[in-house]
């Protein structure tokens, strides 16, 4: 087992669980920053043997999206927004760190049962990786601003990173770049939408949104 | 034999002195001068000279209480070995009683603390049990991790020089297991950020408030009881760093009681930076104990 590659990825675990245990939306933002860039150093990580211009090209781009740009977007809708902290997700935080370790097991059991085509990189690579979906997932589910769900979205892309570094090497890149570009719309797209929600409503909170129908009638 | 009951006796001698070293770091911290070195030496042999006062309301159960916690504890420190050397008693499985004997110094503490029937110290065995809840399964669930790596269920074989070994092939898992039993430690010997060891505020202070009523004698008891606790709790941790490097006993004795003192300087540290915790997120601080430590035993599973 290298050293490095499993101190990385345990970090990555990690921050997903700073992350379901914390209630400051601004930390939230720099953790999954941290873990974007931690993540897009990983295909340079593994070949460092044998590095391609590809690789140092989407670990780059990566880095400078998920590390600077996205952190940058969010930042700024949190500001015109004004907000600071995250209501109490659903069930709580303790209880949400809880899940998180859960799902750590759930995952490893996951992993265990899968057949790899080529010798793993690391043993932990796997399981960290689909823990950091459903890390992503639960926070997408969990939590009640908008803007917190839409940091759900870059931990799930961070797991899906994860996972096409290790064990897809180059091929995984095209696939990944589309991604990226996906959630880079999708972030750019909820910045605009959770600044006017906030302008029409005073708040983001989504489970709010349901009351829309009752203002309209009200006028 | 000789080198383990002159282990066993450093322990017992040389617990109440950490207690001296974290005061220093702290008053030097605050800037200010500091009780003596050995204070925790005097105020047990001063207690040890005066009577003890006993409620009418209380029963035997009061009484019990300091002696059965001060016995549990001292047995358990016959069972935690000394820098990788093996311990006084030491037999597979005897995890499972130092955690247990620890959890019997807590129970008759706690049960002390009832039968007095007064309303603070009530609050304080609330808290106690509350707390303990999260940080002994974090504990056992953190040993379990070391013994799953080592392959060794027995504290001495655990910490043998196993922890050292393994620290090439495993070490963020390590990392992890220190974590977590570093906040069960400040937990259970009631540091801050879990407990303020100074406060004698009956609203917030947590172990302090549950011996309210023992004096004299007993007190002594209970002081001396939580100094070696420190130690016990302190050896897994410096443990997991030193081990015997076969530089000779004395040598590596030295060694470690340097670690220990290192340790009590590391919570005097931690004690003057940080500030206590609201009661509420003491529980949250003590799931993340427990988290780490799952996670821990999770990586060892492969």
């Amino acid at each position: 087992m290298e050293m490095p590659i499993d101190f990385v990825i345990v970090t990555v675990l990690l921050m997903n669980l700073m992350m379901l245990s914390s209630s400051r939306i601004r930390t939230c933002i720099q953790i999954a920053a941290v873990q974007g860039i931690l993540v897009g150093f990983m295909p340079v990580i593994i070949d460092i043997h044998s590095i391609l211009p590809g690789i140092i090209i989407i670990s780059f781009f990566s880095i400078i999206l998920k590390g600077m740009i996205f952190p940058g977007l969010l930042f700024r809708a949190l500001r015109e927004a004004n907000i600071r902290k995250e209501v109490e997700p659903l069930g709580g935080y303790p209880l949400s760190l809880l899940m998180g370790v859960l799902m750590f097991a759930l995952s490893f059991w996951l992993t265990s049962r899968l057949e790899y085509a080529q010798p793993l990189i690391s043993y932990l690579a796997a399981p960290v990786s689909f823990a950091t979906f459903f890390t992503g997932a639960l926070i997408i589910v969990s939590r009640m601003k908008a803007i917190t769900q839409v940091i759900g979205y870059l931990v799930l892309e961070n797991g899906i990173f994860l996972f096409g570094a290790v064990f897809l090497g180059a091929q995984s890149f095209l696939v990944e770049l589309a991604i990226l570009l996906d959630i880079f719309v999708a972030v750019f797209v909820m910045g605009i939408a959770i600044f006017h929600i906030s302008r029409e409503f005073d708040h983001i909170d989504t489970h709010k949104l349901s009351e829309l129908k009752d203002l309209i009638t009200k006028k | 034999m000789h080198t383990k009951i002159v282990q066993f006796i450093l322990i017992l001698i040389l617990s109440p002195f950490l207690f001296g070293v974290i005061n220093r770091t702290k008053a030097f911290f605050a800037g200010r001068k500091g009780s003596p070195l050995l204070q925790l030496y005097y105020d047990i042999f001063k207690l040890l000279r005066k009577g003890a006062v006993y409620s009418k309301t209380t029963t035997w159960i009061f009484v019990a209480g300091p002696i059965v916690s001060l016995s549990a504890v001292v047995i358990a420190s016959a069972l935690i070995p000394f820098t990788g050397y093996p311990s006084l008693i030491s037999f597979d499985g005897d995890i499972v009683l130092f955690i247990y004997l620890l959890g019997l110094a807590r129970f008759f503490t706690v049960m002390a603390a009832l039968d007095t029937g007064s309303s603070f110290e009530g609050m304080g065995a609330s808290r106690e049990v509350q707390f303990a809840a999260f940080a002994e399964p974090s504990l056992f669930l953190s040993l379990a991790a070391l013994a799953r790596l080592t392959g060794s269920i027995s504290l001495s074989g655990i910490f043998s020089s196993a922890v050292i070994n393994s620290w090439a092939a495993f070490g963020p898992g390590i990392y992890l297991v220190f974590g977590a039993i570093f906040i069960v430690f400040l937990s259970e010997n009631s540091r801050i950020p879990v407990d303020d060891p100074n406060t004698h505020l009956e609203l917030t202070m947590i172990h302090e408030v549950m011996v309210l009523d023992h004096g004299g004698v007993d007190f002594a008891y209970i002081l001396y009881g939580a100094a070696v606790k420190f130690w016990l709790l302190g050896t897994l941790l410096v443990s997991m760093f030193l081990g015997a490097c076969s530089r000779g006993w004395g040598i590596d004795v030295a060694i470690f009681i340097f670690g220990m003192i290192f340790l009590a300087v590391i919570v005097g540290i931690v004690e003057s930076v940080l500030a206590r915790l609201r009661l509420l997120k003491v529980p949250h601080f003590l799931i993340i104990a427990l988290a780490l430590s799952v996670v821990a035993l999770i990586l060892t599973m492969r």
